[in-house]
């Protein structure tokens, strides 16, 4: 047992880090995406980081995409990461077949591909109902459906879309991932940035005909669920970077901020609310890096750390941005600072993959799977 | 002591529903409903304020002798309540409820009678000139100067926050005369024209996206003596005075009731509503019910135009607290769909569809801006310091 960063994991955080301090902090406006910095992400590797290294990746894991995201958390990076790289890669990689992967996996690597995703179809985050339906039309597929929050697809070549092959819209078995070209005829995509950054759309799929090998693999149900615990647990590294900055950002203001004649931080209430804070982004990276452990393990001990952290997390994240807005009194709630981005960022993470009132009920489930 | 309507209460009851069904224009309506910032825009309140001024309804809390209604308490609370169940807009408080009170206490009778009926027609929008760039919470440390020049004063500095300063043509403010003694006896109350040369207006944007404050600039900037209030140096007295009618003292349940009910329906109809939901909504529902008890025993106890005391905190603070419950459950019932960015504004006067329904259009910037209501008129912590000392004597 050691929970302390390999050599190269220390150097992968280290040129990270350093990369979104120069490039991306301090920079005005909502996060949104920049082809440029894909470019650079890709001749950095990041792009193939977490592919198999038999598609030509790096084959690093949750760790390693950990320390991107909080990274990336901390420059309120706008490029599609946790959805290409983190989610459709890992999608690709557990159901493709070795010549989908070399080949997308190959060209997500490169920068030159893309992906968005839709899975879906309720208002809060579920994984089912899934009702968006795939029927055989020669020898290829035909879908038909509604997707109203794809993730990223704005930006995206080819979005990877939930459908249903067999059973009703509430079975776990007949789920199936399709690769969707953005500019496939019958499909509509109407985009929308997304609070916080990155981007959303609503899809509509009306008899959007595709090859035979626009499917990926088999049944999906296991690999989404496993695709989306290590989507969340990135996502919970983001927010613990969004956290650790924002906490840094207030202590730093209320070491300077002067009222009364003395700085904020000497009075106890704020000492004590930023300590609180301080709690708060040390329990989120205790329960980030236990998700991030636990992202390849099987589906009861994964679940319950991927779930118990986004609980945990989710209200943590809260409290520590909405507390970093209250002790940067009127500058917090205006533009002029990145504070209420940092806030917006939080919201976002709380809605996605499931709020915390979800994971709560995910975790409790998965007591019983384990019992 | 009775919580029950009288005959001719609820008779005051049926009038004030049908004033507001035959003149609360729905344009008017969607327009305060679709404004996700603090206040409603002038755009909204100047014609709706036409309209309560020629029935005599603008000013329920102000004294008859003003031009106020004349309500008693029972009545003031439900002309606010049936206000805000019908969504009526806001009018901006600034006059009414903030310089409004100061000038019937403290001003001459040239200045109540120049500026009170000016304030009831809206003929007058104020902007309150409290805050600067380094006085928030330590208010009386401001440093915008006033120097005497004959039977002027010649203002320079910065306020900051000011809201609808830039609809505004009249601003109070609290500025510095002098640095003798305390800090606090330096500072005097005077009425600013916003038309007049030397000032200039730097708009900041909030974070759920709106245009609502901004940043003053004064540079030798002349305004007659005789706008000042009351003495040169009494300014802080007066200042407080007007701060308890801004913190308190009103009705302000009605309207937390009627956003919660909407984020309710909201939830209701998107499929959201879990039973998680239905409790927090619940929780807060009971937050809201005292609430209302407590401005009901308040202003039961205060004659019309009394200032309300330090109790005037606790019910902003709690106020706020409940004003930012009320809309994350919004964010919540809103599920993803929270997470969709509609960046033009105003939104009443889109007339293209959108992405979201008109009642989800607000919800999200509604939370985002709402994190401001722990901050202005005084942040929490000020507020419990407050209460610490005035309610507890600590
Ligand atoms: C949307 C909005 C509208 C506004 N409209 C107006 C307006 O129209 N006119 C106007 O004059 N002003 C207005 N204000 C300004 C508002 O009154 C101030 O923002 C507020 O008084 C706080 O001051 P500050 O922003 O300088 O924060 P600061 O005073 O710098 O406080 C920063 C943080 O430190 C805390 N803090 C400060 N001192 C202490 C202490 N002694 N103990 C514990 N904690 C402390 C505060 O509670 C806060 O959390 C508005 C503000 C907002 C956000």
């Amino acid at each position: 047992m050691n929970l302390t960063y390999s050599e190269e994991q220390k150097m992968l955080k280290e040129s990270v880090e350093r990369f979104i301090a120069d490039a991306y902090v301090g920079r005005d406006g909502a996060p949104a995406f920049d082809a440029a910095m894909w470019k650079q992400f890709a001749d950095l590797g990041w792009l193939s980081l977490l592919a198999p290294e038999g598609a030509g990746g790096l084959g690093a894991g949750a760790v390693e995409s950990g320390i991107v995201m909080e990274a990336f958390g901390r420059g309120l990076v706008g490029e599609p990461f946790m959805t290409s790289v983190v989610l459709c890669g890992d999608l690709i990689a557990s159901l493709g077949t070795p010549a989908q992967q070399e080949h997308l996996l190959g060209k997500l690597g490169a920068g030159e591909l893309k992906f968005g995703f839709a899975h879906e179809e309720s208002r809060r985050f579920a994984p089912l109902p899934v009702a968006c339906k795939a029927t055989r039309a020669g020898a290829g597929w035909r879908l038909d459906g509604a997707k109203p929050f794809a993730l990223d697809a704005a930006e995206a070549d080819v979005i990877l879309v939930v459908a249903r092959l067999a059973g009703d819209a509430a079975s776990r078995q007949g789920l199936g991932v399709f690769l969707v070209p953005r500019d496939a005829r019958g499909l509509k995509v109407e985009t929308f940035p997304r609070l916080g950054g990155g981007s959303g759309a609503r899809l509509k799929l009306e008899g959007v005909e595709l090859g035979a090998d626009a499917r990926l693999g088999d049944d999906a149900a296991d690999a989404l669920d496993r695709a989306e615990d290590k989507a969340t647990a990135a996502l919970c590294c983001e927010a613990l970077g969004v956290m650790q900055a924002v906490l840094e950002k207030t202590v730093e203001y209320a070491k300077t901020r002067v009222q009364f004649e003395r700085p904020l931080a000497a009075n106890q209430v704020v000492r004590h609310r930023l300590a609180d804070m301080a709690i708060a982004c040390e329990e989120a990276r205790s329960l980030s890096l236990r998700a991030c452990l636990l992202a390849d393990a099987d589906a009861p001990a994964r679940m319950r750390a991927v779930s118990g952290a986004k609980t945990k997390i989710a209200r943590h994240a809260r409290f520590v941005a909405e507390q970093a807005v209250q002790l940067h009194g009127g500058m917090g709630v205006t533009e002029e600072l990145d504070i209420g981005r940092y806030l917006k960022r939080i919201v976002a993470f709380e809605a996605l993959f499931g709020d915390s009132g979800f994971h709560l009920a995910r975790r409790a489930a998965a007591e019983t799977l384990v019992a | 002591m009775d919580f029950q309507f009288t005959e001719s209460e609820r008779a005051f009851q049926k009038e004030v529903r049908d004033f507001l069904d035959a003149n609360l224009k729905p344009e008017l309506r969607r327009a305060h409903s679709l404004t996700p910032s603090v206040f409603d825009d002038p755009a909204t309140t100047r014609p709706w304020q036409k309209i309560l001024n020629a029935k005599g309804w603008v000013a329920p809390a102000w004294p008859s002798e003003y031009g106020g209604c004349g309500f008693s308490p029972a009545e003031r609370w439900i002309f606010a309540t049936e206000f805000a169940r019908a969504g009526a807009p806001n009018l901006s408080p600034m006059g009414l409820q903030m310089v409004g009170p100061v000038i019937m206490k403290f001003g001459t009778p040239e200045q109540k009678a120049y500026y009170l009926p000016r304030i009831l027609s809206g003929d007058d929008y104020w902007c309150q000139g409290y805050s600067e760039p380094g006085s928030g919470s330590d208010l009386a440390s401001l440093k915008t100067r006033a120097r005497r020049e004959g039977d002027h004063y010649i203002v320079n500095g910065s306020k900051i926050w000011t809201t609808h300063a830039h609809h505004a043509n009249m601003m109070f403010a609290l500025l510095r005369t002098s640095d003798e003694g305390r800090k606090q006896d330096g500072i005097s109350f005077v009425l600013i024209d916003m038309k007049s040369p030397g000032i200039s207006i730097r708009p900041i944007l909030t974070i759920g996206g709106d245009h609502e404050v901004n940043q003053v600039f004064f540079d030798d900037v002349r305004v007659p003596v005789s706008n000042r209030i009351g003495e040169e140096g009494k300014g802080w007295t007066y200042g407080k005075y007007l701060l308890e009618f801004e913190r308190g003292g009103g009705v302000a349940s009605a309207r937390m009731r009627a956003m919660l009910r909407e984020c309710e329906e909201i939830a209701r109809r998107t499929g959201t509503l879990t039973e998680d939901l239905a409790r927090r909504i619940a929780d807060v529902d009971i937050d809201i019910d005292s609430m209302e008890t407590t401005e009901l025993r308040v202003m039961s106890a205060l004659s019309s135009g009394q200032n309300p005391g330090a109790v005037s905190s606790l019910i902003k603070l709690r106020m706020s607290e409940i004003h930012q419950a009320v809309t994350r459950v919004g964010v919540d019932a809103l599920g993803l769909d929270a997470l969709v960015v509609e960046p033009r504004r105003p939104f009443y006067a889109l007339n293209e569809p959108t992405l979201l329904t008109e009642d989800e259009l607000v919800v999200t910037p509604e939370y985002l801006n709402g994190r401001a209501f722990t901050i202005f008129g005084g942040t929490s912590e000020v507020q419990r310091d407050i209460i610490a000392k005035a309610m507890l004597g600590l």
